[in-house]
């Protein structure tokens, strides 16, 4: 009876481990699956626009192929206009400042530092035509640039120092009658190669991604679900969902993985709870630049050095340049680990005015959060690091006048003269400049969200829970694995110590006394 | 006259048993996690460990069940007789081979410093881990198909005091094993918890 009773026990102790050790590993495999049939099927489009005849006219103009759009879409335009694709500025909240207009209108930057006196280089990436100084005409419907998203030709692409318009090469005839849905071609155009060359900027944006494999990008790769910007960039009314915080502020509008892949989509729920401080993108983005470098640094002062007069430059050992005379020195890194950070989703911006400290360097956005704040988690950036422009005397970050097509316009990359660059930008902008400047570090703070990986690469556990793994720096929270505290690791350890050294003596004395006692 | 008497029951020597391992496999896969080694791997480790931890919850349900129905509850209720005693032989007589003040019986079958020690484990030390562990387990958790977590300041009090309850326990492990030999021979105590019996005095047993 008794044996029947313990058996009984031990069984039941059996089974209830095991049921609670199965439950915890049902699959949720069929979720990526269904996902993947999903997306894998490509836009089909219900309209052939060869067969509209507005479309047929010889386009003298692009602001003629936009009037043609607008005569069917006919409230598109002004979609358009209320944009940050138009606009290159929004109204957001910001906290500490109150309601700002920022934007990259009037935002200054990391890398060619902003673009007031600039348009006509920076603003090739504007959606519109001709915006190539501030006498640009906003409510004009016909300067929006609709084929720069829609071309489905592959043959658009805008001018070079042309302040947003085509390149005069562009047959407007054939874009305009071969237009849709946004393809990577679109969007990349001007995303893969912010800051001057692909993958400057971003790093998890670039134009492998156009073509590459799920090593590199499991979302985009060819040999994968080759999924298109849009697709996750869901757009309604031509606002686009999703935003970056080198120039956005709030936390609206934010695109996330959850959104398809559900909030608990870990077969271990261990591994699901961790989403409540730390990101996908966190564990699943475990390297950025993984097909081409990245721009890490960018130091304006050495800018200037000519070869008998000439500008030149010197190239690293993958080919890019290390050194341009009119922008200075950079480095360039492959396969790079991001920095970590807590981000509640705010931003803050450095602008003209603010109070900076020269001692350490400038952040140009600051990504806000903390352990303590319910809506942080840890996010993956890059961090850009420069050398910028600064007046000592105003202590403001130096906008300087950078392009012109001609020498003697106070631009640097002609006249590679610090001092007139930053009196003609400062004065373009309405800022004070003092004459004398000096250069200060700054940083920039780059969300990864892009480049995630093949499952079987994401991060392991001991990649941040190890004394000195990925989230060394991120100190104001107790992390198992890396931390510990001083004083109960002593105790402990002094516990048994002196138990062992206890038992030690004990035992000694005790065999003295048996020998004694034997003789 | 010396008597073989059946002193650990079946149930209590699985009990006994099982926990020892549990004991083992929690500390091991536990500072394993807390970075003293590496040997599953992080992630092993926090199944491994989770799972240890859930075997012990059931296993401590059944032995309460078992310390009440029983009635052994009582064997661990401290006492202060004979304490001094007993401090005094492991402290001094053992050492002139003098024999244990207190003698196993049935009925009684720890001596008064093993009741205390025992007693504290019963109600301080294991209650400690299984609590910061429960809050270590579950201060967040899934709930309509979202993750959600009670409002702590983090797990660094769940986590220290965790720890602390680890190190206590692995001291207390230590000089458990060594007290094993001071039974009548070195392999006595380990005999009795493995087959439930141990010859003892007769005379002596109506303490």
């Amino acid at each position: 009876m008794k044996k029947i009773f313990i058996i009984l026990i031990i069984i039941n102790v059996i089974i209830i481990s095991a049921i609670v050790y199965l439950t915890k590993n049902q699959k949720h495999i069929d979720a990526l699956q269904l996902l993947e049939e999903q997306y894998s099927q490509h836009h089909e489009p219900s309209v052939d626009h060869t067969q509209f005849s507005v479309l047929q006219q010889k386009f003298k103009s692009p602001q003629d192929v936009t009037a043609a759009c607008l005569s069917c879409h006919t409230e598109r335009g002004k979609e358009v206009m209320k944009t940050r694709h138009w606009k290159w500025q929004n109204e957001e909240y910001i906290e500490g400042r109150g309601l700002t207009n920022l934007g990259k209108k009037n935002i200054l930057n990391n890398f060619c530092i902003g673009i007031g006196g600039n348009e006509q280089s920076c603003n090739r990436c504007h959606a519109g035509f001709g915006w190539a100084d501030t006498t640009f005409d906003f409510h004009n419907q016909h300067n929006i640039d609709c084929m720069v998203c829609h071309d489905n030709s592959g043959e658009y692409f805008k001018q070079s120092g042309g302040a947003g318009n085509p390149d005069p090469s562009v047959n407007l005839n054939k874009v305009a009658t071969h237009v849709g849905k946004p393809k990577k071609t679109n969007c990349g155009s001007c995303h893969f190669y912010g800051g001057g060359g692909n993958n400057v900027k971003h790093g998890d944006l670039e134009e492998a991604q156009m073509n590459c494999t799920k090593d590199v990008d499991v979302h985009m790769a060819k040999n994968g679900i080759n999924m298109e910007c849009v697709d996750c960039h869901v757009t309604k009314k031509h606002v686009i969902a999703g935003k970056m915080y080198s120039v956005s502020s709030t936390n609206t509008n934010r695109l996330s993985c959850t959104q398809c892949h559900g909030n608990t989509p870990h077969e271990l729920s261990v591994l699901n709870e961790h989403t409540i401080k730390v990101a996908c993108q966190t564990c699943h983005i475990p390297t950025y630049a993984k097909a081409n470098a990245t721009k890490m640094t960018w130091d304006w002062s050495t800018a200037g050095k000519l070869k008998n007069g000439e500008p030149y430059h010197e190239e690293d050992s993958m080919g890019n340049h290390s050194y341009l005379s009119e922008k200075g020195t950079f480095v360039w890194a492959k396969n790079v680990k991001p920095e970590y950070v807590w981000f509640n989703g705010t931003a803050d911006h450095y602008m003209f005015g603010d109070k900076v400290d020269t001692t350490k360097p400038i952040a140009m956005n600051t990504l806000r959060g903390s352990y303590s704040d319910p809506a942080a988690q840890i996010i993956p950036v890059k961090v850009h690091r420069a050398k910028q422009l600064f007046d000592p005397q105003y202590g403001n970050i130096i906008q300087p006048k950078l392009f012109a097509k001609e020498k003697g316009q106070g631009a640097l990359w002609k006249d590679f003269d610090f001092n007139a660059a930053s009196a003609t930008g400062m004065k373009y902008i309405g800022q004070p400049y003092s004459g004398t400047y000096t250069f200060v570090h700054t940083e920039s703070f780059w969300p990864l969200n892009h480049q995630v990986a093949p499952k079987e690469q994401s991060l392991s556990c001991v990649e941040c829970h190890s004394r000195n793994g990925r989230l060394a720096n991120i100190t104001d929270f107790y992390l198992p694995g890396r931390d510990r505290h001083a004083g109960v690791e002593l105790f402990g350890i002094i516990s048994i110590i002196v138990s062992l050294v206890g038992i030690a003596i004990h035992a000694t004395l005790r065999i003295i006394s048996h020998r004694k006692e034997l003789k | 006259m010396k008597k073989k008497v059946y002193i650990y029951k079946a149930y209590e020597r699985f009990w006994h048993w099982t926990q020892a391992f549990l004991v083992f496999f929690l500390a091991f896969t536990g500072f394993e996690i807390h970075g003293t080694f590496e040997f599953f791997g992080f992630r092993n480790a926090v199944i491994y460990h989770n799972a240890a931890a859930v075997s012990f919850m059931i296993l401590i349900v059944f032995t309460i069940f078992w310390h009440f129905t029983t009635g052994e509850w009582k064997q661990y209720v401290p006492t202060t007789k004979n304490i001094k005693a007993q401090i005094l032989y492991y402290a001094v007589g053992m050492f002139k081979n003098a024999p244990h003040p207190v003698h196993k019986t049935e009925l009684s079958k720890l001596n008064p410093l093993q009741r205390i020690v025992y007693f504290l484990l019963k109600v301080v030390f294991i209650p400690l881990m299984v609590i910061s562990g429960l809050l270590y387990m579950f201060y967040r958790y899934p709930h309509n198909g979202n993750i959600v977590s009670i409002n702590t300041e983090g797990l660094t009090t769940i986590a220290v005091l965790h720890t602390l309850g680890a190190f206590i326990m692995i001291a207390f492990v230590v000089v458990h094993l060594y007290l094993i030999t001071t039974g009548t021979t070195i392999f006595t105590n380990l005999k009795a918890m493995l087959t439930g019996y141990e010859e003892i005095e007769e005379e002596e047993s109506k303490n």
